[in-house]
């Protein structure tokens, strides 16, 4: 099973603008507004990096997700991975 | 070329040179007052061409080069090589400029603290700008803010204000005794005057100021008022931005900096009375 990534902490610089977290990525130059989940994701999958049913199960605590196939993790995590900020490995 | 004119505007250095005597005798003129660029060093050129040799006589019209171009940029007749000239001017900013993060703002000052108005073309900032000069505020400029990344101060840009369309007539009527270029009609813009910053501006032009207040106005509404986040004040920076993607990292740090630092309003006016009233109103509540 694919496990998945966030990008190592040191290639980000990040500010917190209200609802936002603004995030430039180093290696890329792109900057990204990201709202609620995909900070949580990042914090949550970590350098260390987790499946999606282990991620999935770590946010349900705090998140309304719905399943991990149908609902929208899978989604955010494409997402990120096409952002450059979340890797499979 | 055969014809040319240096001249410093805030921290940037210009060299203009041009194959008719007009245009420059036209900038030499509007721009007496400026200083040379520092050490007699341009920063950027401009060059006001023909593109081929007989039109420098025959339906003469304006080509604009310089260090960066526009490759789809249509000539202008030379009638309007005055705009031509301030156009490459504003091409090499926004293309070429990497020390500050350019700002598509007009920026005024007051008490050593400089209030931000950006907004798509139309929204009133020249002309605002122009009218809050005539008020006691310093003008620092009509269409680009300076922000230094590495102090978080905005440096003056005061080229010469351009005023659109109706404009004119509302600035011409507020300072009579201001000097004004001439009135470029039927540009690809519309009709076009250049006012000319006041002697107090450009004496003061190299005095940085701390950001405190940031408006987008809006022209052609009711009167109302709304506080921007910092997150779409952020975004419609990095829109308003000619550079921000340029300057990487520290066009990041500058912009949230900025952001964080200061309020944002956006205001809509009716009339230049009722947004003078509003803009002096959000700055004493800054």
């Amino acid at each position: 099973m694919t496990l998945y990534r966030a990008c190592r902490v040191e290639t980000l610089a990040i500010a917190w603008l209200d609802d936002f977290t603004v995030v430039y990525h180093r290696p890329s130059g792109i900057t990204h507004l990201l709202t609620a989940p995909a900070p949580e994701i990042l914090a949550a999958l970590g350098e260390a990096g987790m499946t999606l049913p282990d991620l999935h199960a770590r946010l349900a605590a705090s998140f309304e997700l719905g399943d991990a196939d149908g609902g929208g993790l899978p989604a955010r995590i494409a997402e990120l991975v096409a952002a450059g900020l979340v890797e499979p490995v | 070329m055969r014809h040319a004119f240096s001249v410093r505007i805030g921290p940037v250095g210009f060299r203009v040179g041009s194959d008719w005597r007009a245009p420059i005798a036209q900038l030499a003129d509007l721009y007496a007052g400026y200083p040379a660029p520092q050490d007699g060093v341009p920063d950027f050129t401009v060059r006001l061409f023909a593109a081929r040799p007989w039109r420098r006589v025959v339906r003469p019209s304006v080509m604009i080069g310089g260090d960066y171009v526009l490759p789809e940029a249509a000539p202008l007749p030379l009638a309007q090589g005055l705009l031509a000239a301030e156009m490459g001017m504003n091409l090499q900013m926004a293309l070429g400029q990497r020390r500050y993060l350019l700002l598509h703002a007009s920026a005024v000052e007051r008490d050593g603290r400089a209030l931000l108005m950006t907004g798509q073309s139309g929204a009133g900032k020249s002309t605002l700008a122009a009218l809050l000069s005539r008020r006691g505020w310093r003008l620092m400029g009509d269409e680009f803010a300076l922000l230094d990344p590495a102090t978080g101060l905005v440096h003056a840009f005061p080229r010469l204000v351009s005023l659109k369309n109706q404009a004119i007539g509302v600035v011409e009527r507020a300072a009579p005794e201001a000097r004004f270029g001439p009135l470029l009609a039927g540009t690809p813009k519309g009709d076009i005057r250049h006012l000319v910053p006041d002697a107090a501006a450009v004496a003061a032009m190299d005095r940085p100021a701390r950001p405190a207040l940031l408006l987008f106005p809006s022209f052609g509404f009711d009167p109302a008022e709304r506080v921007v986040p910092p997150s779409e004040a952020f975004v419609r920076l990095t829109q308003a931005s000619t550079n921000y993607v340029a300057l990487g990292e520290r066009g990041f740090d500058a912009l949230t900096g900025l952001v964080q630092a200061i309020p944002a309003r956006a205001i809509d006016y009716p009339d230049t009375d009722s947004a003078i009233a509003q803009v002096e109103a959000a700055w004493a509540a800054s």
